[in-house]
């Protein structure tokens, strides 16, 4: 049972606040040096699972390890402080104390571990130089841009050196740009220092960027956990599907046929091969395709070109067929079609995943 | 990792052991502790004592002709009918209840209507020199409310009561009827002089945060500047006009220094001024009933406001975007507005002042020729005599060099800066206890019994201290007399403001920010000296000069605890105008106008806010 590559489980836990469940008997494991990434939308627990890590929140159920050493438990009313968990926190907000200076910030915590004054000072010194903000360190909190304020928050979170980290949404008050470099940033620092992070976003594209597994929830309860590639390529249900997809997934309504003595799912159109055993008897299902995963075939289904929006390097198309849902299609480079002309159509094979109708997990 | 050696012991012992030591539930423990002791029992033993015989009921000739044979602690309805059911109620109860009503009512209507009109005046119109005229109209609200009648009895008194005559008959030899010097007429006015601020202030608010956008779209289609003000403009203010409606009424229930300085000399009570007198009479079981009566009309009127204002808060227009106020032209009329206004501040704000100032420096009262100047009541030596040949001022020395005079100062700033700090002190730690516990009961209790004696007036909640702890009660031992029980009872009647101000100063404080710090291993401690504290000291500086001035000129509240080895400046005051001293009462009333005005001043740069918005 004790395995040594392990840094922190997870075991049934679940948080109620009053009526409303915010986490629903929540099983996770997280490998030590992991980059583990919660996404979801807002309100599905992000935060109240981060919160129990770091011991903020008392779960209402459900055991916690770190280091296979048990330091929460409900039923046995175990709870080790949040400060001898060894962990450090960016919350979503920083929570920088606006009263502190940033060099008084980064000093808090090894002022609480009673270092001698002349050490504080060469390690806030060397923190601040890793961050790369030397110069700021007499300013406040209110004084710095964003991106700083994040920064400071890193440096704090660095100076006890932790050996975990959980960030809460770091850089959801960025703009779009610094969002792009933190994100790099926060990378290399993590490859660097190879301390075991736990990172919560809603933002998919950050999740698949930045996280070396991902653990996509909704309303409390974990729908997958898999690397970028595996919850982009295989979607464990239609959720996953829907949230993790970029700019949108399309998804049509399919009918299993079989032509030729194969089984076709017939859905928008096109003719897909599936394997017959993994249909299983149904005879409509839901098939997912990606933006990117058509191409241009002569023989190909006809769709009507209703808009193009170019995207830099690559160009995302809105077609349609009479009567039918808009599909997205997103091409590398740009493209020459005019609006109102007719293009054909093809998915590459093995890309598109098909799903139960009723139950809505993943079939292929 | 952490040593597991502090998780020992059964869960259910961890768990009780880790509940009770967090830091918000200890604090909330003790405070309700404390709140049980000096808000709650002092109120049932107001009840309990007004039901039971005391000592000094054996020579009630009610006790003595019931044939019972007395015994102290007993259960006895005895006050219950002296003050309901007998001959005595009509005087006792009846007419200083109606008299109370009376002139509550009076107050209201007169300092709601000036001072809605005031706020309209200052915040919606082009009047000249608005600003100005505004922060000293504003004036009344910061010093005590029995100056102006203090002031009122300078000018308008007369021979036959007063002892000499007034600044008025001094000037045009109209000798002043008594009911014009003294009874319902001059308090109501007086106090009329001082509420209006209430009003003033609360309703100029409002306005300011009316969009005139709103009205002028009422006149875009078709309404006249009368209906727009009365179909737009007036709902709009109406729930400010409600709340200071209702905060002038129930302040002017319990209302104490201005009908004791008008309404005693000629025998005019109010249920604060017979209270008083019942105690002073050493009647005490039925001082507590009148308490009790006040309590319950102060009660309702304030349960009313929590209803009306609580419904209707959300009515307010905010402000959005494109924020526009357009003042309203007044035309030719802004001349004789602007000189009304200016006559009413000189009038009524600075004259009353100028005149308790002309009085320090008279000889005899009410001579207002240069003759008859002195400095005797300021720096004057005991016993000097007068151009007359008279000893000054009966024997003793002028303020500034009289030793039971700076025995007073002492007490009255001790009391205020012991008051205020811990007033301020508390109130954070309530604040932490209420706002970090939400959600429990133990925060909902603290809530509610820190905000009880809002409810009680001043002087009931004196009558319930003087019930509770005249004699030893617990550890604690008999108060009466001594300085703590001052302290204990100012700082309880703060209770109500100071656990307001510390709410929402904690409101103010992301919980993430102390959560940070606990992350790192902050304890308790450190995070408030390193976190809490240093967020809310703005504040709590605030908070602190408020509860220094309001203490400082505390009349009320005290005048029924203080003996002449713990007198203040206030009860100073009073005494002298009971005996008709007026030149060192108001000596000391100066003092206390300087202080309160600067202590406002200090205020204001703390919170750089203006008193009166949007002006
Ligand atoms: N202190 C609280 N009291 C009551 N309900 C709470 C509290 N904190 C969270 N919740 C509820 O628990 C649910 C999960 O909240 P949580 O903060 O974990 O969401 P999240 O995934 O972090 O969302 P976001 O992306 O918006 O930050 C929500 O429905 C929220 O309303
Ligand atoms: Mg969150």
């Amino acid at each position: 049972m004790s395995n040594t590559n392990e840094k922190i489980r997870l075991e049934h836990i679940t948080k109620r606040w009053g009526e409303v469940v915010a986490v629903d008997d929540l099983n996770l494991k997280i490998e030590k040096g992991d980059f583990i990434t919660l996404l979801g939308p807002s309100g599905c627990g992000k935060t109240t699972t981060l919160r129990a890590i770091a011991g903020l929140d008392e779960p209402t159920e459900g055991k916690i390890f770190i280091d296979n050493k048990l330091i929460f438990s409900k039923k046995e009313e175990i709870i080790v402080e949040p400060s001898k968990r060894n962990l450090g926190l960016i919350f979503q907000s920083y929570a920088l104390w606006p009263h502190m200076t940033v060099f008084q910030n980064i000093a808090f915590p090894l002022q609480m571990k009673k270092l001698p004054k002349p050490d504080i000072k060469k390690y806030v010194a060397q923190a601040l130089k890793d961050v790369r903000l030397q110069g700021y360190k007499d300013r406040y909190p209110a004084e710095l841009s964003g991106g700083q304020q994040q920064r400071i928050a890193i440096a704090r979170m660095l100076i006890n050196r932790p050996d975990i980290y959980l960030m809460d949404e770091p850089l959801s008050n960025l703009d779009a740009r610094l969002r792009i470099e933190m994100r790099a940033e926060l990378k290399q620092l993590h490859q660097k220092l190879e301390a075991t992070t736990v990172y919560v976003t809603h933002d998919q594209v950050e999740a698949m960027t930045i996280s070396s597994r991902v653990c996509v929830m909704n309303e409390g309860v974990i729908q997958q956990i898999g690397t970028p590639e595996d919850v982009y390529r295989r979607p464990a249900n239609l959720f996953v599907a829907r949230f993790i997809s970029n700019p949108q997934m399309n998804f049509f309504d399919g009918t299993v046929k079989k032509e030729n003595g194969k089984m076709v799912v017939e859905a928008g159109g096109f003719r897909l091969p599936v394997d017959e055993e993994k249909i299983n008897g149904r005879d409509s299902v839901i098939v997912a395709v990606r933006p990117e995963d058509f191409y241009i075939a002569d023989d190909g289904v006809e769709y009507h070109v209703d808009a193009q929006l170019p995207a830099g390097s690559s160009q995302i198309i809105m077609v349609s067929r009479p009567g039918e849902e808009q599909v997205a299609l997103l091409f590398e480079g740009t493209f020459k079609n005019k609006d109102g002309e007719k293009m054909k159509l093809a998915v590459k094979p093995e890309t598109y995943n098909i799903f139960d109708k009723e139950t809505e997990k993943v079939l292929v | 990792m952490s040593d597991l050696a502090i998780q020992s012991g059964s869960p259910l012992l961890r768990r009780l052991k880790r509940n009770y030591s967090q830091p918000q539930r200890i604090i909330g423990l003790i405070l309700l502790l404390l709140l049980l002791f000096f808000v709650f029992m002092p109120m049932v033993n107001l009840l309990y004592t007004s039901f039971t015989l005391s000592y000094s009921d054996q020579r009630l000739p009610e006790v003595k002709a019931s044939g019972v044979e007395f015994e102290e602690g007993k259960f006895s309805l005895v006050h219950f009918r002296r003050v309901f059911m007998s001959k005595l109620s009509k005087p006792m109860l009846l007419i200083p209840l109606m008299n109370t009503l009376l002139i509550t009512a009076g107050l209201t209507i007169l300092s709601i209507s000036w001072g809605c009109l005031l706020a309209w005046l200052v915040v919606r119109t082009n009047l000249p020199g608005k600003k100005a005229l505004a922060n000293i109209a504003a004036l009344p609200y910061i010093i005590p409310s029995w100056v102006i009648s203090l002031a009122w009895i300078n000018v308008f008194k007369n021979q036959r009561i007063g002892g000499s005559i007034g600044w008025f008959e001094y000037m045009t030899g109209i000798a002043i009827p008594n009911w014009f010097a003294y009874g319902p007429v001059p308090i109501i006015i007086c106090l009329s002089l001082h509420y209006y601020a209430y009003a003033f202030i609360t309703v100029s608010g409002a306005l300011a945060s009316i969009d005139s956008r709103l009205e002028e779209t009422g006149e875009l289609l078709g309404a006249n500047r009368w209906q727009v003000m009365r179909k737009i403009t007036l709902p709009l203010v109406m729930p400010s006009i409600l709340a200071a409606f209702i905060l002038t009424f129930s302040k002017g229930i319990g209302t104490f220094g201005t009908p004791a300085f008008l309404g005693i000399p000629v025998r005019y009570y109010t249920l604060s001024t017979q209270l008083y007198a019942n105690v002073k009479n050493g009647l005490e079981g039925d001082a507590y009933l009148l308490a009790i009566v006040m309590i319950l009309i102060s009660g309702i009127t304030i349960y009313m406001n929590v209803k009306v204002i609580g419904a209707r808060k959300s009515y307010v227009t905010i402000a959005g975007k494109g924020f526009r106020a357009k003042p309203i032209d007044l035309g030719k009329l802004k001349h004789v507005v602007f000189i009304i206004m200016v006559l009413f501040v000189i009038f009524f704000v600075l004259f009353p002042i100028y005149i308790l100032l002309a009085q320090t420096f008279m000889e005899a009262e009410g001579d207002y020729s240069m003759a008859n100047f002195t400095t005797h009541f300021w720096i004057g030596e005991a016993g000097s005599i007068g151009s007359k040949g008279q000893v000054m001022g009966m024997g003793e020395s002028g303020i500034l060099r009289n030793p039971s005079i700076y025995q007073g100062a002492w007490n009255s700033l001790r009391l205020a800066v012991l008051v205020s700090f811990l007033a301020a002190v508390i109130g954070i730690f309530l604040g932490y206890a209420i706002v970090r516990g939400k959600g429990t009961i133990l925060s909902k209790m603290n809530d509610a019994l820190s905000f009880a004696p809002y409810i009680i007036p001043g002087i009931a909640f004196g009558a319930v201290y003087l019930g509770m702890f005249a004699q030893p009660r617990g550890p604690i031992p008999a108060l009466y007399g001594t300085f703590s029980l001052l302290v204990i009872v100012s700082l309880a009647k703060r209770l109500p403001f100071s656990s307001r101000t510390g709410t929402s100063a904690m409101m103010q404080i992301d919980r993430e920010l102390e959560e940070a710090a606990g992350l790192v291993g902050a304890g308790f401690f450190k995070k408030f000296t390193r976190i809490i504290y240093p967020l809310t000291k703005s504040g709590f500086v605030a908070g602190f000069l408020l509860s220094f001035i309001t203490t400082m000129r505390e009349l009320s509240l005290i005048v029924l605890l203080v003996t002449p080895k713990t007198k203040v400046l206030t009860t100073m005051i009073f005494r002298y105008a009971e005996s008709g001293f007026h030149q060192f009462g108001d000596a000391i009333t100066m003092i206390i106008v300087v202080i309160s005005i600067t202590g406002t001043l200090l205020i204001k740069r703390f919170q750089s806010t203006s008193l009166v918005k949007g002006v």
